[in-house]
């Protein structure tokens, strides 16, 4: 198959003061390409005329290390379900299309430079409470904990998060909340989680409500743009374990970690 | 990876024309009061200039092969790696002497009380 042209509708945006604005630029491609590859090629282009590259974030670009984040037609990580942008290739695409990238859009994650966003909120959520205590000294038998089958899955299933950020780009509040209960469940569902399980729920949801991001009202937009296909069951199970942590701290009237 | 006398000489010759090639004929655009992408891959480059010329010195200082370092000109009429212990058994770390200056080559050296050296054949 021969190259496909395509047109290409950038978010250019020289800082985060500065005034965006949607850039035309032609590219061509084959179909083996990834579309990061794609891009590489347009930004050697675009150096090789003095122009400056488009900035985007881009890292392992085997769909692990969460760093590419682009919305593809309106679409995080594009129109490919369960699939990050790296792992996105130009077989998608037509001869012809135009297609337009955007950042990601969300009050909570300012743009630094043209498609590059600021994820460090993600980063406080997690300092916020995204850890679990562990005795030091040596390991312990792996066999001491039993944990049952269904449980590891589904903390499993949460832990596939890789932090990208499309849930907060694909929900129309930015609320970071598909996120935040990836990480609570992961760590809740297992019995290592269980010592600061009430603490951690309202230390992170309070964090996830200082950056800014917004409320969840059940859309389920976040659940179909991620790339890991994390499911807002464990929203449900954050709501629940949030209601429990606000209930014991009115109880007990100390922080809910004091008494499990 | 095999290596040799001649063709490190010639890299350690050559490492230094390319990076002044690299910091005297260089097109970064964009500025360093910004986000930019573009300097901060010149900037690892440059690194890996450095890294390189000091690789490739460290493997011409180093005459005996061993592990992953395989110099042709050591070896055993099998072609496998020949260790020179009574010079090598050290650990050796370079220390930088500023630009222009070769970096100064220190040892410590690696003693076995319990275990003897020996030379493991993989056949």
């Amino acid at each position: 198959m021969s190259d496909m042209k395509l047109t290409l509708k950038v978010w250019r945006q020289a800082g985060p003061e500065a005034a965006g604005e949607f850039k035309s630029y032609p590219a061509t491609a084959s179909e083996h390409m990834s579309f990061l590859e794609m891009l590489d090629v347009v930004n050697e282009d675009l150096q090789a005329h003095g122009e400056e590259p488009i900035a985007f974030d881009h890292d392992c670009r085997e769909g692990i290390c969460g760093s590419c984040s682009l919305v593809i037609n309106g679409s995080p990580h594009g129109p490919k379900r369960g699939v990050t942008t790296c792992q996105l290739h130009m077989r998608s695409f037509k001869d012809g299309d135009e297609i337009s990238i955007e950042p990601w859009r969300a009050k909570a994650f300012p743009v630094l430079r043209d498609l590059v966003v600021d994820r460090s909120p993600f980063d406080r959520i997690i300092q916020a409470g995204g850890f679990v205590s562990v005795p030091t000294g040596a390991p312990p038998d792996g066999n001491a904990i039993p944990i049952p089958k269904e449980a590891s899955d589904r903390a499993m299933d949460a832990a596939a998060c890789i932090g990208c950020g499309a849930c907060v780009a694909a929900c129309p509040n930015a609320s970071a909340m598909l996120f935040t209960s990836a990480k609570v469940a992961h760590l809740s569902l297992l019995p290592q989680g269980q010592p600061e399980r009430y603490r951690r729920v309202l230390a992170m949801v309070n964090a996830m409500d200082e950056e800014g991001f917004g409320g969840c009202t059940n859309f389920g937009e976040c659940q179909a743009a991620c790339p890991k296909e994390i499911s807002i069951e464990n929203i449900a199970l954050l709501n629940r374990d949030y209601l429990r942590g606000t209930l014991r701290e009115r109880v007990a009237g100390t922080p809910a970690s004091g008494v499990m | 990876m095999a290596r040799d006398r001649a063709g490190l000489e010639e890299a350690l010759r050559r490492i230094p024309e390319l990076r002044a090639e690299f910091w005297s004929n260089l097109k970064v655009l964009g500025s360093a009061d910004t986000l930019n992408q573009s300097l901060e891959k010149a900037g690892r480059v440059a690194d890996y200039m450095e890294f390189a010329e000091l690789m490739c010195r460290d493997a011409l200082e180093r005459e005996e092969s061993c592990g992953g370092h395989f110099r042709t000109e050591y070896q055993t009429e099998d072609g496998e790696a020949l260790r020179d212990d009574d010079r090598f058994a050290h650990a050796a770390v370079w220390e930088y002497q500023g630009e222009g200056t070769a970096p100064v080559r220190h040892e410590e050296a690696l003693n076995f009380e319990f275990i003897k050296l020996a030379t493991r054949s993989y056949k």
